[in-house]
């Protein structure tokens, strides 16, 4: 199987190099199919690896492939833990990727960075998988950093238009707060386990359990805790989490494959991934699951209302995709660690497939992405149509689809949870059903129902685009269709993720929804009964009524009577006005004057800026105290003398 | 009888005297030499007190060596000092900011 | 003890370096004027020599002779062999640089090779006048090297700078071991070991240890104790400086080795929190004023200051891995220094120094090899994973989490991260930034060859540390 498993990561990798290197040569068609093939032996062999191990009995393989560094001290190896979880991430990665390249040939055609492109794709793809099959710490990290690389080059990949080089400077500097925890939580767990690989490291956590740190003297945090924060923190950011979120919309600046692939389906599910992956971990921290519990639900509701108010039709799926990661989050806090990856599975189909269908929407209406100047497109672009409205159905959950089996499970299991915040939660992800279906349908009205508010010679244009556009978009429709009908038993309450997942017999969120599962077609006709299913259907009728019934009128009204609220969704709750002014800002003022302001007026977030200023502050004033006279220099020397002597021997250390 | 206190009192305000020396003197480099000779000699004093009260040689035969490497730092303090004159014609101490921050 | 019974075997490198380095002093002026290359070839052949001395003496166990006063253990003998490598690649990368500017004299490599005996006695010291003899003979040759270009009033400047703040040091420290001596009654370094671990704490003995320490750090260059640090390195010329900053730092390892581990280690509790502020201090100035710099050679002093921060950690840490993990940075930082202010001699011609950040501005295009040798240093002084200072980092970072210091390691992974971007920005000048002068560069192959060595050196031990880890964790009997 060892093989089987190279071949899944290598393909992608050769394909990349071949489509990188030797791009000029081979020309567009020879990096497409180059690429296309890697990708499609990636997938053939995953899914032989899925059957052999979810069918064929095989049980987890644990292995080094490769050792690279070996010494007292440390063992750095690259090996693969391949098990149930792992066959998942690898299948879903591979298909919804096989399908973007597939895409991209269609939407990339005119683009001179062709080559480049699907160069760039297919290291992802690679990256991804190392990211999903690594057995240790350090090979996360590695495929971690691998994709938040290929992100950032792929979001400034239209490395001429100046707002993409800020979408991936902001994605490049979020990260790296998140990565900060991240590195931190790896090296705590290095220090006292001694060890990177999964398996050791988890054997060793009973002795871990009872260690508290003295982090600043006097406050003592258990040791489990912090570390379980610190990863998470990791996660937050890569998954986009509030306040990590900020990245995410701005990344849209990339081509609409990427934001299916990379934004959407694939690399921010890579903090859900990891949590799942290190349940053991995370399991004996009941602070942290809280923790993640309150952030997921607080990014699925707040994050969910901004997709509201957006006119850019990315921009409001890139909200829902945050928003379905508060999902996936808030399941992760309630120790339902297989609703979360059940969740994210429907949602790299339906969420992929959206992003998709956008993309052939905006390839018809030549690039244009604001749904003010859309409208009406459903008799024009009937396939594009068809497949975005199975995958709006199954993102808000309507009963039958995937989304309907995952999400329903999410929510029923922050609601069987005892844990602090899981009411709150509850709601919070009650309402966000709501917002959800409202958001999703009024895009939809507005995009392809109503009357046409494109210029003419637009309208006279917009065509169903071709069939390598349309081909993956039906291919991924049928999984949004009806994966979580096939799944939901065997994934969720079946042994299906028993050698991946563990769960304390405290945390009984999921215990409690298994006495109540009643098979997924019992599922299917109980869900009409449920108030989720209601808010849901509501969503769409509130929608209905306000751009269908009433485009004209109750909008505008609503702007008015809701100017306020409206206007703090638009500003996205200040977070990036409040990043820009008051820490980047009030360190401006700090050292104006010393520091030249307009430099940093150009550069923004407040990380480069907040920091960079300080620290240049600093610099300056530190430096003055090299005055160069001799005897200014003794002094200093006499004075740090003076105050050791005075601080050790008279007050004593 | 002169108390082992004493000595050190002593030598303790001679360091201080060349310490001070070194710091508050602003004109001439050649009194800097002159005060690190002196802190050597203060503690040439300790060495020699603790070595008269405790009965134990090892610190007279210490302090030949200081005076030995203090003869050496003499030289080589004034070489630098002969060379500094000679580039920049002053020995002023606030002259010498040729390099900072 | 009589002469017959005297055993010279242990001191055997000291005692051939100190003939050497006369024979070279006496043989030098009667050499034709052609320049000193008799003395190179001489003084590289001597470190050669030293080197497969110490090698072919070297063993695990503790030798000590001299009545105690000499002590040969495997840190001794580690560090001597880093020292004889540092300074023969110092002399080799040197000549050009020497010659164009009419100072490649004899004396440059007899003062060098007494510097090494100051060192060397320095390592090997057990005994508090041994120490201080060592301490004296590098620090008069380092006093003597930095005004060497006697006609530059920037060198004279740096060295009279040098010589007034190392003899405020040197008296500091001498004060403190005249303390020392009054209160354990003792020079030997174990056996005052002995008689603090028995005795009781005491105001003087507090006093010592704050006068020690100060003392000691100093040599290393750790604030606020390193204001003499940047004029001089800076004033110094290039050559002089790459010696300067590379090996006397691990002699300065050693002293603080010496004095508060095998001296004052009962102590210990006295001496770490002192170390702890220096040691933040330093990683905080050093990084972070490098940043203001628009000098090359004063950023990397200003690095220096934040590298010796970090070393320092290991050795506060109080146990053998953190010890090991001193000096295995103190290698690190040594190879990545000469790397470093080597770029400052390679992009130098004769009547020109390179000296400013604007020199360093599109160095791909003038030579691709050497921008790469340049990314090399400059990560591995970053640290960014993978190359030599990395694990460097990593080791001592790693060593002070062990004995639970965790928020000082948070404190020191900000500064590098701090530090990290003016190693970057000066990265970022080398490849992306247009060259003011486009002129083909001169360097010769020495200067060549030991930028290649060190760059390789990054890379080598940054995907092989093993053999290096071994050999520093070995020094302290892990």
């Amino acid at each position: 199987m060892e093989k089987v498993y190279l071949a899944v990561v290598l393909a992608p990798l050769i394909a990349s190099i071949i489509a990188g290197l030797f791009g000029r040569q081979i020309g567009r068609s020879g990096a497409h199919w180059v690429t296309i093939i890697g990708v499609a032996i990636a997938l053939a062999a995953s899914l032989y690896a899925f059957y052999m191990h979810v069918f064929g009995g095989l049980s987890t393989f644990d292995g080094t492939v490769y050792t690279w560094i070996a010494s007292d001290l440390f063992e750095f190896n690259i090996g693969f833990l391949v098990d149930n979880l792992t066959v998942m991430m690898m299948v879903v990665v591979t298909a919804v990727s096989l399908m973007v390249h597939i895409y991209t040939i269609g939407y990339m055609h005119d683009d001179p960075g062709y080559q480049r492109f699907f160069s760039y794709i297919s290291l992802f793809t690679f990256s991804m998988l190392m990211l999903v099959m690594s057995n240790n710490l350090l090979q996360l990290f590695f495929g971690w950093e691998a994709v938040g690389l290929v992100s950032y080059l792929l979001i400034g990949f239209w490395y001429k238009r100046e707002s993409a080089i800020f979408a991936n400077l902001k994605a490049f500097l979020v990260n790296r707060v998140g990565d900060f925890g991240f590195l931190l939580g790896i090296a705590a767990i290095l220090a006292y386990t001694d060890s990177l690989h999964y398996a050791t490291v988890f054997e060793r956590l009973p002795e871990l359990a009872d260690i508290t740190v003295e982090y600043w003297p006097g406050v003592e945090w258990s040791l489990i805790s912090v570390i379980a924060i610190l990863l998470f923190i990791g996660a937050m950011g890569k998954s986009a989490q509030v306040p990590l979120h900020v990245w995410l919309p701005d990344s849209m600046e990339g081509p609409t494959p990427i934001s299916a692939l990379i934004h959407a389906a694939t690399m921010v599910t890579a903090g859900i991934f990891m949590v799942a992956r290190f349940s053991p971990l995370f399991e004996l921290s009941d602070a942290a699951l809280s923790f993640i519990l309150v952030i997921g639900a607080v990014t699925a509701i707040f994050m969910g209302l901004l997709g509201i108010v957006q006119h850019d039709i990315k921009r409001v799926i890139a909200y829902s995709t945050l928003s379905q990661l508060g999902f996936m989050t808030a399941a992760l806090g309630v120790s339902a660690y297989s609703p979360a990856l059940f969740h994210l599975m429907t949602h790299a189909f339906f969420k992929a497939l959206l992003f998709l269908a956008a993309g052939s929407v905006i390839i018809a209406l030549h690039h244009e992405q604001d749904m003010r100047k859309m409208g009406g497109l459903a008799k024009k672009l009937p396939i594009t149509f068809a497949t975005f409205f199975i995958g709006a159905l199954a993102l808000i959950g309507f009963p039958g689809t995937s989304g309907f089996y995952s999400k329903e499970s999410v929510i029923y299991a922050v609601a069987a949870s005892e844990l602090p915040g899981a009411e709150f939660a509850y709601w919070a992800l009650f309402i966000g059903v709501f917002v959800t279906a409202f958001y999703t349908f009024r895009m939809l009205f507005l995009v392809f129902f109503g009357e046409s508010r494109m210029d003419a010679h637009t309208a006279s244009h917009a065509k169903e685009s071709p069939k390598v556009v349309t081909v993956p978009l039906v291919l991924l429709a049928v999984p949004s269709l009806i994966i979580g009908f096939l799944v939901v038993e065997p994934m969720l309450f079946g042994a299906y993720f028993d050698d991946s997942i563990r769960v304390l017999a405290t945390h009984g969120a999921m215990a409690t929804l298994e006495d109540q599962f009643k098979g997924a077609w019992g599922m299917f006709l109980y869900g009409w009964t449920t108030p989720v299913v209601w808010m849901a259907l509501a969503g769409v009728a509130g929608a209905a009524i306000m751009y269908l019934g009433m485009p004209n009128v109750l909008p505008p009204l609503f702007a008015r009577v809701f100017a306020w609220p409206k206007r703090i969704l638009e500003e996205g709750y200040g977070f990036d006005s409040f990043n820009n002014t008051v820490i980047a800002g009030g360190s401006r003022l700090l050292g104006r004057g010393l520091w030249q302001g307009a430099d940093l007026r150009a550069i923004d977030g407040w990380l480069v800026n907040g920091t960079a200023a300080f620290v240049g502050y600093m610099a300056r004033t530190w430096r003055l105290i090299q005055t160069g006279y001799l005897y200014h220099y003794a002094f200093v020397m006499i004075l740090g003398l003076i105050g050791l002597m005075t601080w050790i021997v008279f007050i004593g250390a | 009888m002169i108390s082992l206190s004493e000595f050190l009192i002593f030598g303790g305000l001679l360091f201080s005297i060349s310490v001070a020396g070194i710091f508050l003197n602003r004109k001439n480099v050649l009194v800097l030499l002159m005060a690190i000779e002196l802190m050597l000699l203060a503690v040439n004093v300790n060495f020699v007190a603790f070595s008269h009260f405790s009965g134990d040689i090892d610190g007279q035969a210490f302090v030949f060596f200081v005076l030995t490497v203090a003869a050496a730092e003499a030289a080589i303090g004034l070489a630098i000092l002969v060379t500094l004159f000679r580039n920049r014609r002053t020995i002023n101490v606030e002259d010498l900011t040729e390099m900072k921050g | 003890m009589t002469l017959a019974s005297l055993n010279l075997q242990p001191v055997l490198p000291e005692i051939v370096l100190a003939a050497m380095a006369c024979l070279i002093l006496l043989v030098d002026p009667f050499l034709p004027k052609r320049g000193p290359t008799v003395s190179f070839v001489l003084s590289i052949l001597t470190l050669i020599a030293l080197f497969v001395i110490t090698l072919v003496q070297m063993d695990d166990s503790v030798r000590m002779s001299f009545g105690d006063m000499v002590v040969n253990d495997p840190m001794a003998d580690l560090m001597k062999l880093v020292v004889y490598v540092l300074v023969a690649a110092v002399f080799v990368i040197s000549r050009t640089y020497l010659r164009q500017r009419g100072i490649d004299k004899g004396e440059y490599y007899m003062l060098g090779l007494f510097g090494v005996l100051g060192m060397m006695i320095t390592i090997s010291s057990n005994h508090l006048l041994l120490l201080y003899l060592g301490l004296e003979l590098m620090s008069l040759a380092l006093y003597a090297m930095t005004a060497f270009k006697r006609d530059d009033g920037r060198a004279s400047e740096a060295a009279m700078k040098y010589f007034v703040l190392g003899a405020l040091a040197s008296g500091i420290l001498l004060y403190g071991m005249s303390l020392l001596y009054g209160v354990t009654g003792n020079l030997m370094l174990t056996a005052i070991a002995e008689t603090v671990a028995a005795g009781e704490d005491s105001m003087a003995l507090k006093a010592a240890v704050v006068l020690i320490v100060v003392g000691a750090v100093f040599k290393m260059g750790i604030a606020p104790f390193h204001m003499w640090l940047p004029d001089v390195y800076e004033g110094a010329p290039t050559a002089v400086t790459l010696y300067l900053a590379a090996a006397p730092k691990v002699a300065a390892l050693a002293l603080v080795m010496r004095l508060l581990v095998d001296g004052m280690g009962p102590l210990f509790y006295d001496w770490q929190p002192m170390l702890i502020v220096v040691a933040m201090l330093s990683m905080a100035i050093g990084n972070v004023v490098a940043i203001a710099q628009t000098s090359f050679k004063r950023m990397l002093t200003y690095s220096t200051i934040g590298h010796v921060g970090f070393i320092l950690l290991g050795v506060l840490a109080g146990t053998n891995e953190g010890y090991a993990a001193a000096l295995f940075y103190t290698i690190a930082y040594a190879v990545m220094t000469i790397g470093g202010f080597g770029i400052i001699l390679l992009l130098a011609r004769q009547g020109f120094e390179a000296e400013s950040m604007d020199d360093l501005k599109g160095l791909n295009d003038r030579s691709p090899v050497m921008a790469f040798v340049f990314l090399l240093l400059m990560f591995s002084m970053a640290g960014i994973p993978f190359t030599f200072g990395f694990w460097a980092k990593l080791a001592v970072l790693q060593s002070i989490v062990g004995v639970g210091l965790w928020w000082l390691a948070t404190f020191a992974v900000v500064t590098a991260v701090i530090g990290a971007f003016y190693y970057l920005r000066a990265v970022k000048m080398v490849y992306f930034d247009k060259p003011e002068d486009t002129s083909p560069i001169q360097a010769d192959v020495n200067v060549r060859g030991v930028l290649i060595l060190s760059g390789a050196s990054m890379l080598i031990f940054g995907l092989y540390p093993t053999g290096l880890t071994a050999l520093t964790a070995g020094a302290f009997g892990l």
